[in-house]
């Protein structure tokens, strides 16, 4: 049998992004023995790229915020497709948890008064992400990185609190219950296998950005822990519902995809098209007529007087904007290089732009040669993340049907619907990694120390499957198979969606597993990106079938769910979540599951009218009641 | 637009390596990373390198171009002609691990031996008040990526390997005087800046800033007003260098 490395812990955390990182700090805190898993370095991890804030209604910069205006924009950025009740708990804890980031050194800017600043952004009503310029999500991994390390130190060392960087889980053990008892995997830096004996793991491993071809995702984004749930048993939740960023970089190619942050658009940052033209104005649907301008002058002067004037359009929320910018391509009046133009250099003056967007500043000029101070940037949509993921009890961030299995952040279905509003990541992980942390930390102390065991047979299996890209001699090239899916995802269950579409997607997803089974790598075991690719494959692969299955079944358009051949949002669905499991011998399982209802108390914060325009009439509240 | 361009890559391990040749394509506004990226998928597999955000905003893809410490992510192709060799090499100052990846524990070492930020007694998140100008000067080292692209460049350790023990490097020197300007952090650093962490060894060659990618102005902005409050005024060069540069008022 090939040599492993043997670990025991109590809690092992898949992921160490803001999520991951959150979830071991309140493992450790609660006594557990934790482990955290990098596949990158520590500090790495795709949080790094959040930009703009996380949102929180702590109510410095208008006093008005409170959490059940942010519980209404969260939902109303869903489509009310969300659980009300990860809403719910995200909208009530955000503000603790950003003030808990100051107690672990955190700086984020400040208002006049000292307190935390907050930005505007899409969708939410009030000024409501705290910040530091443009570059909020490295203050959050570094800031959680540097907790770990203060819980190190407090221990005398990382006995009780250990970080594995640079190490890839591959799968996940369960005992003969279905309970879970570790995580195998490999370290990247020499190849040599590892078991993590756990009676709880929670998973914190981002989305899915890298099947598709222009994504803001980083090569860690290869859907493992979607992947890895599904093959231990568990349920994916909605994952039709895929966020393509409004704006991303359109030129050079080299760099199409890369995000450029909704901030641009919250500090006074317009959309035009060739023309010159703000067509923000023309696409503002029924649902938000009520709380968006209709002339320039009126969005112009909410900046400083929003008590008295309608939001801008550019700030709708992130779906409605991503297909006004495609409309606009598609009839012609995109930018020179496919995109649109985004213009904040004459709205602002450039030292003001240097303050605010240094980051995005840096990333023009560099990679563009295009300073934003003086000339717009050209943008078009781009992947960005994932609405849907694993089934999880929001109090608990237990996983469906699998004991022992928790997850959190991207990778957990339900908190956003079918749409994620800008900012409502970065609380997102804080919120629910703390939750799954201390949801398996709990999990834990009932089973009074007696583990589920891990047999020699699962490890065996476990080795050989990893190593067989190395035994498939003449097989293809994992970058040119990666390289067609991509394309295939992107062309045809990307943005706009149509039947013909995903059934040719699914076509070629079926083709692309059989070639992906016989991938081959060249070289050995030592740090080997080639033999990587070959295991990431394998999670892209099902994680987009799953996509592509679960779009082709809903019938209507709705968040980050487009079809051009349904393009209307349906109540009738509105009720229905698609819920993906791996059947027996590996084909893909879709049922529709009834959505659980909201509760009165939150029902009550909407006015009656509103909920007509998501809710078929036998939902809603009888009109007696409102009036009460 | 595309042309073909020649490229040297340092490819091996911790006991041997050597450069090897490549001619690849190169497209239009690609950078360094993109060439190394076409290499694994279309002449090398196994090619090792580490990357993440390709925006220069995670500090991964650190190597050494033309023998100048970058990010490749942030090396445009645009800034070579066409006829130039072009020469990729891991980091020095670190143990190679393979190809372009090289070891840098040291640098999660010396992380984890700077005390963490000591929360103010008496104040309870949520209430802490800072103003923006005081909490600005940290912030310049909070923009830090951890590329470590300085601790490579500082020759107090890439040539000098004995001094890796008692020299945190400019990095952690930075994350010192970062604590030491928080407005509420309730630790003396400065001592420690001197004692444990090596600040004496630093001579100010600013090279460490030359290389931030994240132009963070290290040696004047960190290290030499960490030196001016910890050194003996009457006898050091380094208070009349440091009375040059800009301060806080109050």
């Amino acid at each position: 049998m090939t040599e492993f490395q043997r670990h025991e812990y109590d809690v092992v955390v898949i992921g160490a992004g803001g999520a991951g990182l959150r979830a071991a700090i309140a493992a450790r805190e609660a006594g557990k023995r934790t482990a955290v898993i990098c596949k990158s370095l520590f500090g790495k991890a795709h949080t790094v790229m959040a930009e703009g804030g996380i949102a929180a209604s702590m109510g410095n910069v208008n006093a008005r915020d409170n959490w059940e205006v942010h519980f209404r924009d969260t939902m109303r950025g869903g489509k009310f497709l969300n659980h009300y009740r990860m809403a719910e708990l995200h909208a009530k804890e955000a503000p603790q948890r950003v003030w808990e980031l100051e107690t672990y050194g955190a700086l984020f800017d400040r208002t006049k008064d000292g307190k935390i600043s907050q930005r505007n952004f899409g969708g939410h009503e009030y000024p409501r992400l705290a910040h530091v310029g443009d570059r909020t999500g490295l203050e959050l991994i570094r800031t959680l990185q540097q907790k770990i390390v203060s819980l190190q130190q407090d221990d005398g060392g990382d006995g009780k609190l250990r970080v594995f960087a640079e190490c890839t889980i591959t799968e996940l053990l369960r005992d003969e219950s279905g309970r879970i008892s570790g995580a195998f995997g490999y370290y990247r830096e020499n190849g040599n296998f590892v078991l993590f004996r756990a009676p709880a793991i929670v998973l914190a491993t981002g989305g899915i950005g890298k099947s598709f071809k222009v994504t803001s995702n980083s090569w860690e984004y290869t859907g493992d822990g979607h992947a890895l749930a599904m093959r231990a048993g568990s349920t994916l939740l909605n994952m039709e519902f895929v966020q393509f960023h409004p704006t991303g970089m359109v030129w050079p190619p080299s760099v199409k995809g890369i995000l450029v942050t909704e901030s641009v658009r919250g500090d006074g940052g317009v959309l035009r098209n060739s023309d010159g033209k703000r067509f923000m104005f023309n696409y503002v649907p029924d649902v938000f007529r009520k709380s968006y301008a209709e002339t320039e002058d009126e969005a112009d002067r909410w900046y400083t007087d929003p008590d008295h004037n309608k939001r801008p359009p550019e700030l709708l929320p992130r779906d409605e904007v991503a297909r006004a910018i495609n409309s606009e391509i598609k009839a012609g009046r995109g930018s020179p290089h496919g995109g649109v133009f985004l213009d904040v250099s004459t709205r602002l003056p450039a030292a003001e732009i240097l303050k605010r967007l240094p980051s995005m500043h840096h990333q023009f000029k560099e990679l563009a040669d295009v300073d934003i101070t003086k000339e717009p940037m050209e943008i078009g949509p781009t992947c960005h993340y994932v609405m849907g993921g694993v089934e999880v009890d929001p109090d608990s961030a237990a996983a469906n049907r699998v004991p022992g299995l928790f997850a959190a952040g991207e990778v957990a279905g339900g908190m956003h619907g079918s749409n994620r509003l800008g900012g409502n990541s970065l609380s997102d992980l804080l919120v629910f990694g703390r939750r799954a942390g201390v949801g398996a930390a709990d999990y834990v102390a009932q089973l009074g120390g007696n583990y589920p065991v891990v047999h020699a047979d699962q490890i065996e299996s476990a080795t050989a499957s990893a190593l067989a890209p190395f035994n498939a001699s003449g097989g293809e090239n994992p970058y040119a198979v990666h390289a067609e899916l991509q394309q295939s995802m992107n062309d045809l269950v990307g943005l706009i969606r149509t039947a013909d579409e995903m059934s040719e997607a699914l076509k070629r997803l079926d083709e692309l597993k059989v070639r992906v089974a016989k991938v081959s790598v060249e070289g050995d075991r030592q740090f080997n990106p080639g033999w990587h690719l070959a295991l990431d494959l394998r999670n892209m692969l099902l994680v987009s079938e799953c996509v592509a299955r679960a779009a082709l079944l809903r019938e209507e358009s709705r968040g980050g769910h487009t079809r051009d051949d349904y393009p209307t949002m349906q109540p009738e669905w509105r009720k229905k979540n698609l819920i993906c499991s791996l059947a027996d011998g590996g084909a893909v399982d879709v049922v529709e599951q009834p959505m659980t209802p909201m509760r009165g108390d939150l029902i009550g914060l909407f006015d009656r009218d509103e909920l007509a325009k998501y809710m078929t009439d036998d939902e809603l509240p009888a009109p007696a009641e409102e009036s009460a | 637009m595309s042309y073909d361009a020649h490229f040297r890559v340092w490819r091996g391990d911790a006991d041997k390596g050597d450069l090897q040749d490549f001619t690849v394509e190169v497209n239009e506004g690609e950078v360094v990373l993109d060439i190394i990226h076409r290499l694994q998928a279309t002449q090398a597999g196994d090619l090792a390198v580490r990357w993440n955000c390709k925006a220069g905003k995670c500090g991964s893809c650190s190597a050494e171009v033309n023998g100048r410490p970058r990010l490749m992510c942030m090396t445009r192709m645009s800034t070579f002609a066409q006829d130039e060799t072009i020469t990729v090499t891991p980091m020095r100052t670190f143990p190679v691990i393979k190809d372009l990846v090289t070891d840098v524990s040291f640098n999660y070492t010396k992380a984890r031996e700077v005390p963490a930020f000591a929360p103010p007694a008496g104040v309870a998140p949520g209430e802490y008040r800072m103003q923006q100008v005081d909490v600005e000067r940290s912030q310049e080292f909070r923009k830090c990526i951890e590329c470590f692209l300085c601790q490579n460049t500082c020759h107090v350790v890439r040539d000098h390997d004995d001094n890796k023990e008692a020299f945190a490097g400019p990095r952690f020197l930075m994350r010192v005087a970062e604590l030491d300007m928080h407005p509420l952090d309730a630790l003396d650093r400065q001592k420690q800046a001197q004692e444990e962490f090596g600040l004496g060894f630093c001579n100010i060659t600013k090279c460490c800033t030359e290389v931030c990618p994240e132009h963070i102005k290290i040696t004047d902005n960190a290290l030499i007003p960490m030196k001016e409050r910890v050194v003996d005024r009457k006898y050091d060069p380094l208070v009349w260098l440091g009375n040059k540069i800009p301060r806080r008022s109050s």
